[in-house]
């Protein structure tokens, strides 16, 4: 059995580029839709990246009870020390503690690649900001300085948006900013900002009220703690949420869209890429018919039969699958885009083609193979011996 | 007309063939359909947009009010037939997931500017009088069961009131029709007084304006005279027509049409092959026929055509049946993608792509077909 089943399916493979015209219709059929379900997983894959990578267990963003996000919340300078001061917050050698209270502003600045504008995130940020974030470094440039109208730029707000490299200039509000300084965050959502000195950016929008309050708990398991104390301050309406929680949660809302669109717009591929390997495999088949009947005559089993018309199936998948996975990965992986995250400000990210995603890509190639080569295989086992041998 | 039955037994020739080639056609169509749809319901805003109107926001950024008495200014400009305002509210209804649209407007100003919202005049009234009024769209009236005379309670995520809550009660006076775009009924608007007097900073301020312009050739003027008006202000403004304005928003949540030009270019990629190569097949085993055919008297050009014809019966079948189903599929998308209804557009286009792609992948076998000789291929 084992023998019949490897000499046809040998002798089945070598004649594949006999019917190369019908084969390449699984082969490419196969690699677009694997293309576009990776591509558009990968999107997903790097939105979630940059998000989950913004903030640490051990880090807390406090913001006004009922506000989704940082843009829609107001803190009053009062209640910034309160939070501040609760037991729990790590404090540093001189006993203040190791927190920043905030505010987010949104500029609009031109798109590097359409030249159209695009609001991106300017965040007021306290003394202690450089202690709270340990992970942001300049890369170039220097540092603002208080009390003076400079801002730090992110690395891929700088390679997205026109007008922030070092040395220029933006103005809001009659006042005249220069960019100082050039940061890195490891890809993180701040790396899509601007920064400044909290006190100067208020004055400069003219405002007198924080958006949140960012603080390093002594550990992570002090969280619960902490947030009861805030809660059930009676001068405070808060949410207090861990980093990664707060950040997690912005990016469910893009997330669900996406793999909508990836898994509606691939299964609908997919499908299509069935209909194409149904045909291919049952066209050859029928072409086949004769050799298939004369094998079964002299005495070759009916599974061998099945096993190879199965392999040609596969085999054709999976360089489909192949070919696609290598398209998404070739063309896409590292791209760098952007989209409105939820302060209403640009987030930029990058496109990121996981091991995992080029291997479920080959996965979702392999099942379409086998759907479509299983009834063409079976009608190849039940075919009549002797009818097929008269038409002939 | 006569060929017909020809044309349509050559194509059952064989049956599971054609099948599943007319189901990869159908499959791809309704991929088009859904994605064409989509792109272009996004785009329906702004071909929508009315050239009478220009839309006045902060230059530092559209979250950044502007003052009230700017209002005034912008009205006594020569050209301007008139002012309105509106601000973003942010609220939700009950649960945080689901997000309301709501803006405090001043009735007459607002209906006055967007005479394609249909409110009847008897609940402007009643709206300009009631201090908690608020008129909805017939969409969200529908969604949360919401009729006149309802009082209805939003959390706003933004304004606070001077007691530190958030909650603020409406009782709907109105519900407003939106003929030309029934995506756009799901607006809530309420009395900017009440807003302004209830919350508890930025008092005296508005979101953005709408300002209407008495000739549409006169926008670009009319649209720098404004900004110029508070130019070098704390408050400097940016004017543009309501058509850069809601473009310039739609780049901003990313290339919707690239994403989906990339996909389709990719899916009839595909399809070119995946067709072409049934019309190919097709063709080759039935060399005898069309030579029998060509002995009968048909001509070159008439067997091409034959040819060419069974191709386009094939395409346009199963791009009706496609187009048929991302019709019906598409108001499946609302919830998600907040479109209504698939827009005729991308049917006409779908039936042009259709006859492109029969000729594309027709025209090689048919082109083999009128070469075809005779005594070669009875022969054979």
């Amino acid at each position: 059995m084992f023998k019949q089943t490897t000499a046809i399916t040998s002798m089945n493979l070598r004649a594949i580029p006999q019917r190369m015209g019908t084969s390449w219709v699984i082969v490419i059929g196969i690699a677009v839709t694997v293309a576009v379900l990776v591509s558009v997983l990968a999107m997903v894959a790097g939105f979630s990246k940059t998000l989950s990578s913004t903030g640490r267990a051990d880090r807390v963003i406090v913001l006004r009870g009922g506000s989704v996000a940082e843009l829609s919340s107001t803190i009053s300078r009062d209640n910034t020390i309160n939070i501040m001061d609760a037991p729990g917050v790590k404090k540093d050698a001189e006993g203040k503690p190791i927190a920043s209270a905030e505010m987010v502003a949104v500029v609009a600045l031109p798109q590097r690649k359409t030249g159209t504008a695009a609001n991106v995130t300017v965040r007021g940020v306290g003394a202690k900001a450089a202690e709270l974030r340990p992970e942001i470094h300049l890369v170039a440039g220097r540092m603002f300085q208080p009390a003076v109208r400079e801002l730090i730029v992110g690395r891929s707000a700088l390679t997205q948006f026109k007008g922030v490299d070092i040395g220029s200039h933006i103005s809001f509000r009659n006042t005249d900013w220069t960019v100082v300084g050039e940061f890195e965050s490891g890809g993180d959502a701040h790396e899509s900002e601007l920064m400044g000195d909290i006190e100067t950016v208020l004055s400069a929008f003219r405002r007198n009220l924080f958006q949140s309050v960012t603080v390093m708990l002594d550990s992570p398991d002090a969280f619960a703690q902490y947030k009861d104390k805030l809660t059930t301050d009676p001068t405070l309406t808060v949410d207090v949420q861990r980093e990664p929680d707060y950040y997690a949660a912005q990016s469910k809302q893009l997330n669900k869209l996406l793999n909508f669109l990836a898994f509606g717009v691939g299964g609908i591929m997919a499908i299509g890429a069935i209909f194409g390997a149904l045909n291919t495999m049952y066209s050859a088949v029928s072409a086949r018919s004769l050799e298939i009947a004369t094998l079964r005559a002299i005495g070759f089993g009916a599974g061998a039969v099945v096993v190879s018309v199965f392999v040609e199936a596969l085999l054709l998948s999976l360089v489909g699958g192949l070919i696609g996975a290598a398209a998404a990965w070739l063309f896409f992986n590292g791209n760098t885009v952007n989209t409105l995250g939820a302060n209403f400000t640009q987030v930029v990210f990058h496109l990121t083609v996981t091991p995992q995603l080029l291997v479920s890509g080959i996965i979702w190639a392999c099942v379409i193979g086998v759907l479509g080569g299983l009834f063409p295989a079976i009608r190849a086992a039940r075919l009549p011996v002797a009818t097929a041998l008269r038409a002939a | 007309m006569k060929y017909f039955p020809l044309l349509w037994a050559a194509l059952w020739r064989k049956k599971a063939r054609t099948i599943f080639t007319l189901l990869s056609i159908t499959v791809a169509f309704l991929l088009f359909g859904m994605l064409q749809g989509v792109n272009a319901g996004f785009n329906q805003a702004v071909e929508k947009a009315n050239v009478n109107r220009l839309i006045t926001t902060s230059s530092i950024a559209l979250t950044e009010n502007l003052p009230y008495g700017d209002l005034a200014q912008i009205e006594a400009l020569p050209g301007v037939a008139g002012v309105a305002h509106a601000s973003w509210f942010g609220p939700y209804y009950q649960d945080p997931k689901n997000f309301v649209f709501s803006f405090p407007v001043e009735p007459e100003r607002y209906f006055g500017i967007y005479p394609e919202l249909i409110l009847p005049k008897e609940q402007l009234q009643a709206f300009i009088n009631t201090r908690t009024g608020a008129v909805i769209g017939a969409d969200l009236a529908r969604k949360y069961g919401w009729k006149i005379g309802d009082r209805v309670p939003l959390h706003s995520t933004i304004w606070t009131k001077p007691d530190g809550t958030s909650d603020w009660n409406f009782d709907v006076v109105g519900i407003y029709e939106n003929p030309t775009d029934r995506a756009q009924e799901n607006a809530f608007f309420f009395n900017y007084k009440y807003f302004d007097e209830g919350r508890s900073f930025s008092k005296g301020t508005v979101g953005w304006y709408i300002v209407r312009v008495k000739d549409p050739t006169q926008s670009a003027q009319i649209a720098a005279a404004v900004d110029k008006l508070f130019a070098n202000s704390p408050d400097e403004t940016k004017t543009e027509t309501e058509k850069e304005f809601q473009q310039a928003f739609l780049k901003q949540i990313g290339d919707i049409n690239m994403i989906v030009t990339y996909i389709l270019f990719a899916v009839f990629f595909a399809l070119l092959f995946a067709t072409g190569s049934t019309m190919m097949q097709s063709v080759r085993e039935r060399v005898p026929e069309l030579a029998v055919l060509k002995t009968l008297g048909f001509s070159d050009t008439s067997v091409l055509t034959l040819v060419l014809c069974e191709s386009l019966l094939l395409c346009l079948l199963a791009a009706a049946l496609g187009l048929i189903a991302a019709w019906a599929l598409f108001p499946g998308l609302k919830d998600t993608l907040g479109v209504v209804k698939l827009p005729t557009v991308v049917i006409v286009e779908g039936v042009v792509v259709a006859v492109l792609l029969a000729f594309i992948t027709g025209i090689f076998p048919a082109w083999r077909a009128k070469r075809l000789d005779i005594v070669e291929a009875l022969r054979g």
